[in-house]
């Protein structure tokens, strides 16, 4: 096991104007591990995960991802906030899979996956679309290739928003409640492809109310409420004798 | 017969459930009668009718119409009226596409600066704007671009001073319409992109504007019609557009209201014609978003004759 954690969050502190949402979140994922969130509405698992990748920056506190602190540079005491350039390189090893797809309606499945090969990372045209038509048999969709997002369901688009996330070779997926946006029956094609992710080696964060996906495929289980972590461990050991009452409300709730 | 009966598909009331025996006899009731619609129809017609007469009888020589509409210089002021509108307009779009993205941008000094130029042009009439370019030359002898440099009055041509008058105040209300063309694309288009490490130029660029544009393109082509006409100002600063071309022609041939007739009728053409290329270019950037896409006129027309010979159904809309 490698000395340094793929994610290390020291004391993460973010407010919105007055209102403070995380309020000191401490937590370590290791590479190679799932690490599945859950928590109420509102609670700032969204944020938390937001911030890894810095589309929202921390009021205080430390995060690291990979042993790099996240938008800022450190010299000596002082913090120097990294210039738009280097955020978007770190944003490149991390993948990040929304709720509601964020497809770009106005490419086809393939060309979302080529598109930040190409715009980024200066890929031939050819390759990328090579490599798409690679990833995008990985999660089931061989035959969609030109398809546009407004023809493909629910499932079939979350599951080219994850080949578009892979197709940058990310060490780190982030997924925000991938599935609370779909009917039920297509809830299980897009846990099938985060399961065989996760059998791969990715190391992944998952915030989600799929409480089977964070038994079976979770590595550890966070219990975030009112912006900190309440607890968290192996996922069978927090669901079925959880330490916390408010983690016992919870999960009276939602199980 | 029978044959195709067997792969119909099941009644609406579910398999299982099917209907047994003949289905029930189609409505066949005794249409309302409109008295209203036909005495309103009645009364615009008896004055559509009076209206022909009076232009009829009226002191018009139709032929000088007729003769005057092909004649070389209304068809070369027709042909530039085209041109300065299309040029005027190009640069109205990409101007308008900077100031917008200045405006959306977070940088004080370019919001400000767009802010300024939106209401200074908005807030002044075109025909002040284009003879502020045309008279530059009383305040400006020369110009000197560093690697240009001439006499202010030699550059500043009828033609210059109206694109620049157009085409400035053009980007004005392009921007604004572009603004709002950005601001509806959702932001988890700009977030995805950004996620994937995509830099905020190219996120706008390849991401934010495409999707922005349909948003974008009505607005514009009412802009562009509405150029059409508004280039007509630009006669004011000696530019031989279409109306000039009328004017020149009746102030030696003295048929005033039969030059203005020609010119109507040459405006009416260049705006008719657009309006119809606009409508197929919004149906092929609605393209994605619609499942259905709306019927051509001639696909309402086809429909609509076909309406006379089926009997009225139960429920459908009259218009
Ligand atoms: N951009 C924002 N501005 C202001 N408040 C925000 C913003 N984003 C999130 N919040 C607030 O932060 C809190 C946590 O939100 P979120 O992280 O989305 O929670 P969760 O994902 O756990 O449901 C909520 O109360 C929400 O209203
Ligand atoms: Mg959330």
């Amino acid at each position: 096991m490698s000395a340094e954690p793929m994610v290390r969050a020291e004391r993460v502190h973010k407010s919105f104007g007055a209102v403070e949402v995380l309020r000191g979140i401490d937590l370590e994922v290791r590479s190679g591990e799932v690490a599945c969130v859950i928590g109420p509405s509102g609670s700032g698992k969204s944020t938390f995960l937001r911030c890894i990748n810095h589309l929202e920056k921390i009021s205080a506190g430390r995060l690291y991802v990979d042993g790099e602190l996240v938008g800022y540079r450190q010299r000596g005491n002082r913090l120097y906030e990294m210039r738009e350039r280097e955020v978007a390189a770190q944003r490149r090893d991390i993948g990040m899979v929304f709720q509601r797809f964020n497809l770009f309606p106005h490419m086809t499945a393939a060309e979302n996956v080529m598109e930040a090969p190409v715009q980024v990372k200066g890929l031939r045209k050819a390759a990328a679309r090579e490599r798409a038509a690679e990833l995008l048999a990985r999660v089931g969709l061989q035959g969609r290739m030109d398809a546009y997002p407004a023809q493909l369901s629910g499932g079939q688009q979350q599951r080219v928003a994850i080949a578009r996330a892979l197709a940058m070779d990310p060490k780190l997926m982030l997924f925000d409640e991938p599935t609370s946006a779909l009917d039920p029956e297509l809830v299980g094609e897009v846990l099938d492809v985060m399961r065989r992710l996760a059998e791969e080696g990715m190391t992944m964060i998952v915030v989600t109310h799929e409480m089977g996906f964070a038994r079976e495929v979770g590595d550890s289980l966070v219990f975030m409420d009112e912006g900190v972590v309440v607890e968290s461990g192996r996922p069978r050991d927090v669901l079925t004798d959880p330490r916390h009452d408010r983690t016992r409300t919870f999960l009276s709730k939602v199980l | 017969m029978p044959d195709l009966h067997k792969d119909a598909p099941a009644s609406p009331t579910g398999p299982g459930r099917a209907e047994t025996g003949p289905p029930p006899e189609a409505i066949r009731a005794v249409p309302v009668r409109h008295y209203g619609r036909w005495a309103g129809a009645v009364v615009v017609l008896v004055l559509l009718g009076l209206l022909v007469w009076a232009f009829v009888n009226a002191d018009i020589h139709w032929d000088v119409v007729g003769d005057q509409l092909t004649y070389h210089t209304i068809v070369e002021g027709a042909g530039k009226t085209l041109w300065i509108s299309v040029l005027s307009m190009l640069l109205g779009v990409v101007l308008g596409l900077v100031l917008a993205v200045m405006r959306l941008s977070r940088n004080p000094v370019l919001t400000s600066v767009s802010w300024a130029y939106i209401w200074f042009f908005r807030g002044t009439p075109v025909l002040v704007q284009l003879f502020l370019w045309y008279y530059l030359s009383f305040v400006f002898d020369t110009v000197n671009l560093g690697f240009y440099k001439d006499e202010m009055n030699d550059v500043m041509t009828p033609f210059l001073a109206a694109l620049l008058g157009l085409g400035l105040n053009e980007a004005a209300y392009m921007a604004e319409i572009a603004r709002a063309g950005i601001l509806s694309v959702d932001p988890g288009q700009t977030e995805a992109a950004h996620a994937l490490g995509m830099s905020g130029a190219k996120t706008m660029r390849r991401i934010v504007l495409p999707q922005a544009m349909r948003v974008i393109i009505p607005p514009t082509g009412n802009e562009f019609v509405n150029m059409l006409k508004t280039s007509s100002l630009a006669y004011a600063i000696q530019f031989e557009e279409l109306f000039r071309a009328g004017e020149t022609i009746s102030s030696r041939n003295l048929a005033v209201m039969e030059m203005l007739m020609v010119v109507s009728v040459w405006y009416l053409a260049l705006t008719t014609l657009f309006s119809i290329a606009q409508f197929y270019l919004e149906r092929r950037f609605a393209r994605g978003s619609h499942r259905q896409l709306p019927p051509t006129p001639l696909q309402r027309l086809r429909s609509h004759l076909g309406s006379f010979r089926t009997p009225s159904r139960v429920g459908k809309v009259t218009i």
